[in-house]
């Protein structure tokens, strides 16, 4: 992916604080349109946490502060006049445990469009359950059950109807929090195969335990390490010819 | 979180249709929001201030309550009127018994003593016009205080003969009247007190005789009917403590020996399973229930005494075990296998390892569990009334097995009575006694809670 | 000996077979240098202890229980013939009065000479009775303990044996809780039986009028026993202590599980809970003399007639007294609702409140079924609130501005009046104490179940 696409998110500085523990040392990146980048690092080493910056989930913890800006779209996520709601409408998230509703796979679906008001009729909604099912490619597998709970899928199931329930709000961009670590490796390479079709129309970000898994499905890598940014950089360059030692170390299996 | 915007906004790119229907959507979902996150405060502002109307409003009728018009009166012990043999001594040749029999009808003669003459003669000499009003007169101090007068000769005869300043409970109307509980403006036909009384009592309070008093009456006397003003507690305590000490010695180590066999011991199976149901459930029966099972097991086919807190005790015992059983049970659950599996590692027998070890670590749960449950079980009116302590009882229980009341049921015998106006202040007192009780109790529950608390 | 003081020398005695057994296992030990001793001194004596006093205490158990019995047969054989051929009933009145006598008690009438002969009999045999249980106590005492001290072996297992009485004995302290159950039923079934062949099933469960009158032993008149106007009263209480609790509890739980800050939290839950301890007796008289004035006032500015003591005084007490029930129960089960779940919801943009509820509230909502129906079981078996409240006129109305009646407090008023206990009058409380039970019983099982099955889905 050529650097000549358009900005869609572009972080400067940022830095998060739980208490007096600070998370991240001012990270400043930019995420393109339409790319898949992902985060890779040791545990507790902040992607996760810069993750959640980027649609404002760290609001929900207490005793966080975030500094430092982020923009979408050129536009600061931190603005008083951009609501939060609106926000995570616009950036979606899927999160490392697949964590359907307690509802009907429909009614998953069809959650965020109606809290939205994005479907009118009856009719729009059930255009839209089916279109964000078939984008998840679970239209098939589930079509003639729509009416039984989404917590009786499998676990694959359950990750990608979890991914269908964010595309339905129709985001720009959609974070994705380790999405296959719950998985076996059969549910993550669908997994895998259905984030490569997204990004058509998505821009993509995932945060990644498994470093085959940054090779295989993103144009970018971005390297963490004790909530710093060591290195971001093309994924084929970041894995064959790393910067940094640190990121070297990491990548060839000396820690991590 | 607090957020710090940095960097000025740049251009920003219009929004699509999507977003402008989310836009669209935002004020009527942040009204809604804003609505229920009010409707939340609301409804814990509601229940904290029901918590406060509930507390100052018995404090506010029951706090008066302790202090009481007392008038102050010189009391000449009148050889003439106490004429009675002087306080027999101990003759060498006579034995305990023979001399405590003498004692005893020493003591009754001085019951037949007038001691109301001695207050009424006291009382004519500042109430000029007192000899054409004898009934009244009679009636200004509360009639118990003649006990008291006697009380004080039985133990010191050589009073007699002097005079003593005394500060003397009036009559229960009197304080009523003085403390404004009753209107003043109604027509004689509906005062409790006579036209006299009231000119009386209202020219001794402005002299400073009769003076509003901090009383010890509610704590030291026993209830009474005919001395209202004197009606205290102290039998109700009495028979509280009682109940509380058998449910103490009963219900707390049968409980947490119950625990520890089902929480260690027992194998899982069926009947375990039954028994944990069963003492989920005996935990939530109705406590009424328990006094029906007093009432006709233990007083119907064991013949217990009624009225005995020996038997509101057993009954209440039954009804805290299953809170002790539990409360031990979530106790021992806390603490990890691992201590259990040390002890057992190092050769003790299972008895060893719990007795040992386990338990000495559980004991600061177990307290609490058993504190609560003794509140719990002080505060509980219901069986007592069916296992008959509703019953009159005008004195002291000397133990277990004797007639008494206690404290929640004196509240409900004292709420019942006709004197309405002088005991709503006196229920009120009562319920601030019982309310202190439990409060202490609780507060003792969580400090012991806060200082061994411990997280494996 | 009294009672009493048999079990404190018992007592003395285990401390004693302790001491030997002590003692006795040390030189047991110093005999037998080469074997290790099975148990440790103290157990040795633990075990002495035992065998001295716990067959000691069994005999007196059963003497306890059956000398009174047997004593009596023997004082009433004693007894001239032409009182012996009384009926049972005169029998055992005539005993009575020996009893008292025998006691130093007072009887009404002078005694006759054959009841004075018979309480110095009855004396004498209490007398013997009690040497004759001192004298065998000592002897099982003294057999026990010498035995249990000879038998001192360093093989002997002495901890297995103090270990199994222990087990026994928490064995025996844990049926405590079944058997009380087992009485409570028994003992209700047994009086309700009773009461049925006074009164038919059919009129009690389905009567509509309740005026069971007062009535003694042997009086014709019965009057009416229909539980309907009391089960509708107090369903009517329960429902709007429901009424008053559930939207106050749950708004309480949600409001202080997701949006209060620690510190109001912290405060406010503990605060709300006092409501919880406060004695029923306490809220009773609060309902009798504010509450109650209060709605009657308010009833009269708006042209209302409401009864000072009501079923909305009881119910709207109640209800207070119920809040921390629904709150602490909801508040525990909303807080289980896993966070995942919450940030799913607010992932895809859900406001707050939107997440609470459409997702957590309904994953919540068997949990707080449970809750509410421990809840309502609590109301409908309260007792002092609604018999000092609710006004006591068992009628069947619908109107909550008046006097009802209620189950429990119609038990209060049938056992504490001055029938007589065998008169269906006093009978028909255990009936209504019988329903009562079975309905909360109902409830609980229900409530506990789903509650249960709730934990373990979140587990």
């Amino acid at each position: 992916m050529s650097n000549s696409a358009p900005v869609k998110i572009s972080a400067t500085d940022v830095k998060v604080f739980y208490g007096d523990n600070q998370a991240l040392h001012g990270i400043s990146m930019d995420v393109y349109q339409n790319e898949v980048i992902s985060f890779i690092g040791p545990s507790g080493c902040g992607k996760s946490t810069f993750l959640r910056c980027m649609n404002r989930m760290n609001d929900t913890i207490e005793h966080c502060r975030v500094t430092g800006s982020i923009l979408l779209d050129g536009r600061d996520i931190h603005e008083p006049a951009l609501d939060v709601v609106q926000l995570r409408a616009q950036v979606g998230m899927v999160f490392q445990k697949p964590n359907p509703f307690p509802k009907s796979i429909y009614e998953n679906i069809s959650y965020g469009p109606k809290l939205h008001g994005l479907a009118e009729r009856k009719a729009d909604l059930d255009d839209i359950v089916e279109s964000s099912l078939r984008r998840a490619g679970l239209w098939n597998e589930v079509k003639d059950r729509l009416d039984q709970p989404g917590t009786g899928l499998s676990g694959g199931q359950q990750q990608r109807l979890c991914i269908a329930r964010s595309i339905a709000v129709s985001p720009e961009v959609i974070l994705m929090d380790e999405p296959c670590s719950a998985l076996d490796p059969i549910a993550t390479s669908i997994i895998e195969e259905l984030i490569d079709e997204l990004k058509q129309n998505f821009t993509i970000v995932i945060v990644t335990h498994n470093m085959q898994q940054a090779a295989r499905v993103s144009d970018r890598t971005a390297f963490f390490h004790l909530g710093n940014l060591i290195e971001i950089g093309n994924t084929n360059d970041v894995f064959t010819n790393p910067q940094q030692k640190r990121t070297e170390d990491y990548i060839t299996g000396r820690y991590g | 979180m607090t957020i710090i915007a940095e960097n000025p906004i740049k251009a920003v790119a219009a929004p699509s249709q999507v977003q402008q229907k989310v836009i669209a959507s935002l004020n009527r979902r942040h009204r809604k929001e804003n609505l229920f996150r009010r409707l939340g405060l609301t409804a814990v502002l509601i229940s904290l201030g029901l918590v406060a109307v509930l507390f100052i409003n018995i404090f506010s009728k029951g706090l008066p309550a302790f202090w009481q018009s007392a008038i102050t009166l010189d009391i000449y012990f009148d050889p003439q009127i106490i004429k009675i043999p002087p306080m027999p001594q101990q003759r060498d040749d006579e034995s305990d018994n023979d001399f405590r029999q003498r004692h005893i009808e020493w003591q009754t003669e001085i019951g037949f003593v007038n001691f109301n003459r001695l207050i009424t003669d006291s009382l004519q000499k500042i109430l000029p016009d007192a000899n054409k009003h004898r009934r009244d007169l009679a009636r200004v101090v509360t009639s118990g205080e003649r006990f008291a007068l006697r009380d004080m000769v039985v133990a010191d005869p050589s009073i007699i003969g002097q005079t003593r300043t005394l500060h003397l409970l009036t009559d229960a109307n009197i304080d009523v009247w003085l403390k404004g509980n009753i209107d003043r403006s109604l027509p004689d036909g509906q005062q409790q007190l006579s036209p006299k009384m009231r000119e009386w009592v209202d020219k001794l309070s402005a002299d400073g005789v009769i003076q509003n008093r901090f009383s010890l009456a509610l704590f030291m006397n026993p209830d009474s009917r005919s001395s209202l003003a004197s009606a205290g507690l102290a039998g109700a305590f009495m028979g509280s403590f009682y109940m509380m000490l058998v449910v103490i010695l009963l219900a707390v180590p049968m409980g947490v020996a119950a625990a520890i066999y089902l929480e260690e011991f027992a194998p899982r199976n069926k009947i375990t399973d039954l028994v944990e149901v069963n003492i989920n459930n005996l935990a939530a029966v109705p406590s009424i229930v328990f006094g029906l099972l007093g009432a006709s097991v233990l007083i119907g086919w064991f013949n217990l005494p009624m009225s005995a807190p020996i038997v509101g005790g057993l009954v209440l015992s039954l009804m805290t075990l299953p809170t002790v059983i539990i409360a031990t049970r979530s106790t021992l659950k806390a603490i990890p296998p691992s201590i259990r599996q040390a002890a057992l590692g190092l050769g003790a027998s299972k008895m060893q390892a719990i007795f040992h070890h386990v338990l000495p670590l559980a004991i600061p749960g177990i307290l609490t569990g058993a504190i609560l449950g003794v509140a719990q079980a002080l505060g509980e009116t219901a069986p007592l009334l069916l296992i008959g302590m509703k019953s009159f009882v005008a004195s002291i229980p000397a133990s277990p097995f004797e007639q008494a009341s206690a404290l929640p049921v004196q509240i409900y015998l004292w709420q019942g009575n006709e004197l309405r106006n002088f005991f709503e202040a006196r229920t009120s007192a009562a319920i601030i006694v019982l309310l202190l009780m439990m409060i202490s109790l609780n507060g003792l529950a969580i400090w012991l809670r806060k200082k061994y608390e411990k997280r494996w | 000996m009294s009672n009493l003081s048999l079990i404190v020398v018992l007592l003395i005695l285990m401390a004693l077979g302790y001491q030997l057994g002590m003692t006795r296992s040390r030189k047991v030990a110093t005999v037998n240098p080469d074997l290790r001793m099975h148990s440790r001194p103290h157990h040795y004596g633990m075990m002495v202890g035992l065998w001295a006093v716990l067959p000691a205490f069994f005999i007196l158990l059963l003497w306890l229980w059956l000398a009174p019995a047997v004593i009596n047969s023997m004082m009433l054989a004693q007894l001239p013939a032409d009182v012996a051929a009384l009926a049972a009933d005169e029998l055992r009145v005539v005993s009575q009065r020996i009893g008292n006598l025998a006691g130093n008690f007072g009887v009404v009438a002078d005694a006759a000479d054959w009841e004075l002969a018979a309480a110095e009999h009855l004396r004498q045999l209490k007398a013997n009775s009690a040497l004759v249980l001192t004298a065998l106590m000592a002897v099982i005492a003294a057999v026990g303990m010498l035995y249990s001290l000879l038998r001192i072996t360093p093989r002997l297992k002495a901890r297995h044996q103090v270990e199994r009485v222990v087990k026994a004995l928490l064995v025996l302290c844990s049926t405590v809780a079944i058997l009380t159950t087992i009485g409570i039923v028994l003992s209700m079934l047994g009086e309700t039986m009773k009461f049925f062949s006074y009164i038919p099933p059919g009129e009690f469960f389905f009567g509509t009028t309740w005026n069971p009158r007062f009535s003694t032993v042997g009086v014709g008149e019965q009057g009416d026993f229909g539980l309907v106007p009391l089960l509708a009263g107090t369903a009517m209480i329960a429902g709007i202590a429901m009424l008053v609790a559930i939207p106050l509890g749950l708004m309480v739980a949600i409001y202080l599980a997701e949006y209060a800050p620690v510190k109001l939290r912290n405060t406010a839950k503990p605060v709300i809970e006092v409501l919880a301890g406060i004695p029923t007796i306490v809220y009773g008289f609060f309902a009798l003399v504010t509450v109650g004035p209060f709605l009657r006032d308010l009833g009269a500015a708006v042209g209302l007639d409401i009864n000072a003591t009501s079923a909305l005084t009881a119910g709207v007490v109640m209800g207070i007294m119920i809040i921390p029930f629904i709150s602490s129960l909801s508040d525990d089960i909303i807080t289980q609702v896993p966070k995942s779940m919450r940030d799913g919801s607010l992932g895809l943009g859900a406001t707050k409140s939107e997440t609470i509820l459409k997702v957590v509230l309904p994953a919540a909502l068997p949990g707080i079924v449970g809750a509410v129906l421990l809840a309502a079981s609590r109301a409908i078996g309260e007792t002092m609130i609604v018999v000092l409240a609710a006004g006591n006129s068992p009628s069947l109305t619908a109107n909550p501005f008046e006097a009802v009646s209620t189950v429990t407090v119609t038990i209060v008023n049938q056992l504490t009046g001055d029938n007589d206990f065998s008169s269906p009058q006093s009978l028909v409380a255990f009936a209504l104490g019988l329903t009562l039970f079975v309905i909360t019983l109902l409830l609980n099982v229900i409530a506990l179940v789903i509650v249960r099955k709730y934990r373990e889905q979140y587990e």
